[in-house]
């Protein structure tokens, strides 16, 4: 296609958008609904993921072991479960580095009270090991096995973050696809009315077209053009929404919910934004598309 | 060369358009089709643009069976063809220039030929002075030029013209006729479809009667006043 052929047909286009402004208006506000919804979603399902991530890597298995264990079987049994190839990393920490850390924990300012214990280790029989998992989804199942070996007193994990985090997820996938699905329809359905105008007002003019030569293709591009412009507007408007509102969102739940700082941790908008700019805009112009053409080849039989 | 070979259409209503025509068109030949209303006039125009398909028969035009022919060259074939109406068919919203232009944008012609031929284009059709001007602005004859010069920019080999002087008066009329004659005479074969007895006599062509799908004469008719 030439240059002055693509002009042309962008022209066109931008010609049958100005013709029918108000149904053009009325179906970028549905796609930008739709992709506004969609971006809400996105940035929800995205941020939990994060979130998920960073549980992974922050909440550990600890397995602990019999008292009468020598640190050499412990040790044995560690590199049994070092073989796991669910495990991202795992750290032994001996009875006496767990006694030292709880010292610093709970005796700031009272070190006389732990003086007090002088070389008798309270905490002789802890040694344990800290596990982290590649995929936390695999919890339940390494928890299972763990418990299952010998020596093996007993494996701390923390259930709840991990189930309310799936859950969240599954609930927000499927919140999200339904909505998503709905207006998808409904913004393709408006395109189809905008295009069908626009077809009526060039009825005349695509005969004229046909009857002197022109091919399928250049009497249906400037149809696919104000589609695709109107998908590409209704996808800038809730992009340019979304940055705003999620700056200001994540700043807000930030402050509000300091104190759980370390379970919602937030992906920064420089992170997500250019995946949804790629991902609104694709869907943007796929909706314009998708919504014209199947207008075009069903009114502009050529 | 146009070859119209024991065509018959019936359409699906069941009315019987046209019954086993044969019809050859020497190449540079200018034509007159006449019959009165319902005489299949305007369903042969509609057969030589591959509007529709005959129910029988087979027409060839440069060496092309219609029939045979796949729907993605049927745009190419229609640029050999060059397409003027009864009632115009101009853009009410572009201009002259814009009006004979649109018959080039649409096959992706460059800006810089159109910007060279259209200018020449109305000067042959007399219009170069009203290239500006919106169809609403210009009397029927000229409208009617302006649709003439669209037909022709493409150069076409074949010229149909299916009543171009309907909607015109004698006047006018006329000065089209005229102007298709001096079409023919650059060598593009000219075929025009018409009721006018009057016009067809004042020519003196090759006529084509046809009369309820049949035809029924096919000689040269008058020219002897002119």
């Amino acid at each position: 296609m030439s240059v002055s052929t693509f002009l042309y047909c962008l022209k066109q286009g931008m010609k049958n958008i100005c013709r029918n402004v108000w149904f053009s208006l009325a179906s970028a506000a549905t796609i930008s609904a739709c992709i506004f919804l969609f971006c809400l979603f996105f940035s929800v399902a995205a941020n939990v993921q994060y979130m998920v991530k960073h549980v992974e890597t922050t909440v550990g298995i600890t397995v602990l072991f019999d008292e009468d264990l020598s640190e050499e079987e412990i040790l044995a049994i560690g590199d049994q479960i070092a073989q796991q190839k669910e495990i991202e990393q795992m750290r032994y920490i001996s009875a006496e580095e767990a006694w030292e850390s709880f010292q610093k924990e709970y005796f700031v300012g009272n070190e006389e009270l732990a003086e007090g214990f002088a070389d008798d280790n309270p905490l002789a029989g802890s040694a344990s090991y800290v596990i982290y998992l590649k995929d936390i989804s695999d919890q339940d199942r390494m928890v299972s096995w763990l418990e299952g070996l010998a020596g093996v007193r007993k494996v701390n994990y923390s259930n709840s973050a991990v189930a309310g985090f799936s859950s969240f997820n599954k609930v927000v996938g499927l919140l999200s696809a339904v909505m998503i699905g709905v207006l998808l329809a409904v913004s393709v359905f408006l395109i189809n009315n905008t295009i069908s105008v626009a077809a009526a007002f060039r009825k005349q003019e695509s005969q004229i077209m046909r009857l002197i030569g022109a091919t399928n293709f250049m009497i249906r591009a400037p149809f696919i053009v104000e589609g695709v412009v109107i998908g590409m507007f209704g996808a800038a408007i809730p992009l340019a929404a979304m940055y705003f509102l999620y700056t200001k969102s994540v700043l807000y739940l930030t402050e509000r919910f300091r104190i759980l700082s370390d379970v919602f941790v937030f992906l920064p908008i420089r992170e997500i934004y250019p995946q949804m700019i790629l991902v609104a805009l694709a869907l943007g112009v796929g909706i314009g598309f998708v919504g014209s053409y199947m207008t075009i080849r069903k009114y502009l039989k050529v | 060369m146009i070859e119209i070979m024991n065509v018959s259409k019936t359409y699906d209503t069941g009315n019987k358009a046209l019954r086993n025509i044969n019809i050859q068109i020497e190449d540079g030949e200018f034509v007159f089709i006449m019959g009165r209303s319902g005489s299949g006039k305007s369903t042969l125009v509609k057969l030589l643009l591959k509007e529709t398909e005959p129910t029988s028969g087979r027409i060839v035009v440069n060496n092309m069976d219609l029939q045979k022919m796949p729907r993605r060259y049927v745009p190419k074939y229609r640029r050999m063809l060059g397409v003027v109406f009864q009632d115009f068919r101009l853009l009410k919203d572009r201009n002259v220039f814009e009006n004979v232009a649109f018959a080039q944008r649409v096959i992706g012609a460059p800006s810089r030929k159109i910007r060279e031929s259209v200018p020449a284009m109305l000067k042959l059709v007399g219009l170069s002075a009203k290239y500006k001007s919106l169809p609403q602005q210009l009397s029927g004859g000229e409208q009617q030029r302006v649709a003439i010069a669209r037909a022709l920019i493409n150069r076409p080999e074949v010229l149909l013209a299916d009543e171009p002087t309907g909607n015109l008066d004698h006047g006018n009329a006329v000065e089209i006729m005229k102007l298709l004659e001096h079409i023919n005479s650059l060598g593009t074969t000219v075929v025009v479809v018409t009721h006018s007895l009057e016009l067809v006599e004042q020519m003196g062509k090759r006529v084509i009667t046809l009369d309820r799908g049949r035809l029924i004469s096919d000689e040269v008719k008058g020219g002897l006043d002119r």
